[in-house]
C-alpha cells in the first residue's frame, strides 16, 4: 500500500469512526436510526471525498455536523413549508443543533446502538448488515455484495429492520447486568458473522474490507466493554484466523490448507495481540464459545514452535465446544482433529450421526471434511464421491481447483 | 419454497472455457444437487439458434432474443429463502458464463372454490 493509500485509508477510519459515534448519539435521542442516517448522509458522502485528498479536519465530528446542520436546516424550511407535521424532522435538527454547539462533549453510545441492532426482536441474518451500516457507514450495495443478496432486497430488509427498531420500541441501552451475557452473544455472532463474510476475500479492487472492518468493530466492542471475556475471546479468535491470511494461498494463488500452510507466512503480531487478549479472557474465569474457538486456534499456532498443532488439546477442547452448542460443524471440526489423534475410522465413525442432518446435504464443508477423511481411511470410492459433491457446492475458484486435485490424485494414486 | 433457476448462457465465453474442467464442474453441481432435498437436475437446451417461435400465426426460426445471453437450460431447488437460493444459483458453473434468474414457482392459493 502506498503513503498515500495509507493516508485515504485513515482519512476512511477516522469518518466511519466519526459518522457511527454521530449516528448513534441521534438514533439513541430520537430512536429514529434511518432519520439520523439520513441527515448525515451527505455530510458523510462528502468526508469520505474530501478527506481523503485535503486531510482530516481538526474536529471531525464538528465537521461533519456543521454540514449536516446546514442541509437539515434547509431540509426543515422546505418540508415545515409543505406539511408542518415533521416532527421527528425537527427533533433531529434541534439535537444536531445543540450537538454541534459543543461536538466535544458527545457521548459514545454507539454500544447502545449496537444493542438495538442485534436486538432478539430483529431478525438474526439482519443483524450484521445493520450493524455495519449504522455503525460503520456501509451502503446497503456494499453489503449486499458479501451476504449473497441483490442490492435492492438488501436495502429493503435494512429499512424495515430500522423501522422495527422505532415501531417496536426497541431500547438504546446497554442491557442490565443479568441480561448482559445473552444480549451480548447477538452482537458477537453479528460481528463475527462479518467477519466471516469477510473471510473468502482476497482483495478485489473496490470491494470493501470486511475482514478488516469486522476486526475494527471487534476492537472497538472490547474498548466499550473491557470487563467482557468473551468479547476479547472474539477479538482473539478473529485475529488468529487473520494473522494466517498470507499463507491461505500460494504464490500462484492456489488454495493451501491449514495443515499444509508455511507457518513462517503467518502474521507474528496479530497472533501475538490475540494471546494476549485470550490470556486476559481466561483470566476472568468460566469460558464461552469464543473464548473456546479461539483456543482451539491457540493451539493450531503451536505448530510453529512445535512442528505440529496440538491435537490432543485441541480435540479436548471441541469436547467441551460440543457441550456446550451441540452443533453439526463442532462435530465435524472435532473430527478432522480426531483423525490426527485417533485416525481416520474413529473420524469417520464420530461423524455417522451427521449423515441424516439436512443442513449438511448442501454444506461444503461436510463433504470436504467426508472426502479427506475417507481417503485417509484407504477407501477411494467414497473419498471420489464426496469430493465431487463438495466441488459442486463450491463457489471459490481456488477451493475448486484443490478439490479437482485431490480427486485426480486419488485416482492416480 | 421452490425456486426454478433459468439459466442464461454467453456461449461465447463458455466456448473459450477449458471445457474439461467446465463439464467436470458442470458434474459436480449436479452430484450436489441430487443429495439436496427437494431440489431436482433440470435440463440443457440445444442452442438458441435450433429453436423455433411460434406467435400467433407466424413461427419464426430462433433465437427468441438477439442478445449475447441466450435461455440455455434450468434446474429447481428447495430453499427455505431467497438467500439459499441465491447460495444455489453462485454454486452453478453457469453463473461463470452467463446468468441464472431465480423465479420462485407460483403455489396457487386453492381459495377459489
Amino acid at each position: 500500500m502506498s503513503d498515500a493509500d495509507e493516508a485515504a485509508r485513515a482519512a476512511e477510519r477516522v469518518a466511519r469512526d466519526s459518522y457511527g459515534r454521530l449516528v448513534a448519539f441521534l438514533a439513541a435521542r430520537t430512536r429514529d436510526v434511518a432519520g439520523a442516517e439520513d441527515a448525515l448522509s451527505e455530510a458523510f458522502a462528502a468526508a469520505l471525498r474530501l478527506w481523503p485528498t485535503d486531510g482530516i479536519p481538526d474536529n471531525p465530528d464538528a465537521w461533519l455536523l456543521t454540514v449536516a446542520r446546514r442541509r437539515q436546516t434547509d431540509a426543515v424550511r422546505r418540508r415545515q413549508t409543505r406539511n408542518a407535521g415533521e416532527g421527528h424532522l425537527k427533533l433531529i435538527a434541534d439535537e444536531i443543533e445543540k450537538a454541534a454547539a459543543t461536538p466535544e462533549t458527545i457521548p459514545d453510545r454507539r454500544l447502545a446502538l449496537m444493542f438495538a441492532c442485534a436486538h432478539p426482536a430483529i431478525e438474526r441474518g439482519m443483524r450484521a448488515p445493520l450493524i455495519l451500516q449504522t455503525i460503520l457507514g456501509m451502503t446497503a450495495e456494499d453489503i449486499s455484495a458479501a451476504f449473497l443478496i441483490p442490492p435492492a432486497t438488501m436495502g429493503q430488509r435494512l429499512v424495515r429492520a430500522k423501522a422495527r427498531i422505532k415501531d417496536a420500541g426497541i431500547p438504546f441501552a446497554v442491557p442490565e447486568p443479568e441480561d448482559l451475557a445473552e444480549r451480548l452473544e447477538a452482537v458477537l455472532d453479528a460481528i463475527y458473522a462479518a467477519y466471516t463474510k469477510g473471510w473468502s476475500e482476497v482483495g478485489e479492487e473496490g470491494v470493501p474490507e470486511f475482514a478488516g472492518e469486522a476486526i475494527w468493530l471487534g476492537r472497538l466492542l472490547v474498548s466499550l466493554l473491557p470487563a467482557e471475556p468473551e468479547a476479547k475471546g472474539m477479538l482473539a479468535l478473529m485475529l488468529y484466523a487473520e494473522s494466517r491470511r498470507p499463507a491461505r494461498r500460494d504464490a500462484s494463488g492456489a488454495y493451501v490448507p491449514l495443515e499444509q500452510q508455511d507457518t513462517s507466512l503467518w502474521d507474528d503480531s496479530q497472533i501475538r495481540f490475540a494471546e494476549a487478549l485470550l490470556h486476559e479472557a481466561n483470566k476472568a474465569g468460566p469460558s464461552g464459545r469464543y473464548q473456546l474457538e479461539a483456543a482451539i486456534q491457540s493451539a493450531h499456532t503451536a505448530r510453529r514452535l512445535a512442528n505440529q498443532a496440538n491435537w490432543p488439546t485441541i480435540v479436548a477442547l471441541y469436547d467441551h465446544l460440543l457441550a456446550r452448542t451441540h452443533s453439526p460443524v463442532v462435530v465435524l471440526n472435532r473430527a478432522v482433529a480426531l483423525a490426527e489423534t485417533e485416525g481416520a475410522g474413529a473420524a469417520l465413525r464420530s461423524l455417522a450421526p451427521l449423515a441424516d442432518d439436512k443442513r449438511m446435504q448442501s454444506y461444503q464443508p461436510y463433504w470436504a471434511a467426508l472426502g479427506h477423511l475417507s481417503a485417509g481411511a484407504g477407501d477411494k470410492q467414497r473419498a471420489i464421491e464426496a469430493l465431487t459433491v463438495a466441488i459442486g457446492l463450491t463457489t471459490d475458484p481456488a477451493v475448486r481447483t484443490y478439490l479437482h486435485g485431490r480427486i485426480d490424485a486419488l485416482r492416480d494414486g | 419454497m421452490r425456486y426454478m433457476m433459468l439459466i442464461h448462457h454467453d456461449d461465447a465465453a463458455m466456448a473459450a472455457a477449458d471445457q474439461k474442467q467446465l463439464w467436470a464442474d458442470y458434474a459436480a453441481f449436479n452430484e450436489a444437487l441430487n443429495k439436496a432435498e427437494g431440489a431436482s437436475g433440470g435440463e440443457r437446451l440445444e442452442p438458441a439458434k435450433e429453436g423455433t417461435i411460434v406467435r400467433a400465426n407466424d413461427v419464426l426460426d430462433g433465437p427468441y432474443a438477439d442478445t449475447k445471453e441466450q435461455f440455455a437450460g434450468y434446474f429447481f431447488v428447495e430453499a427455505a429463502d431467497l438467500d439459499e437460493a441465491v447460495a444455489w444459483a453462485k454454486r452453478c458453473p453457469s453463473s461463470r458464463f452467463g446468468s441464472i434468474e431465480i423465479r420462485p414457482v407460483h403455489v396457487p392459493k386453492g381459495n377459489w372454490k
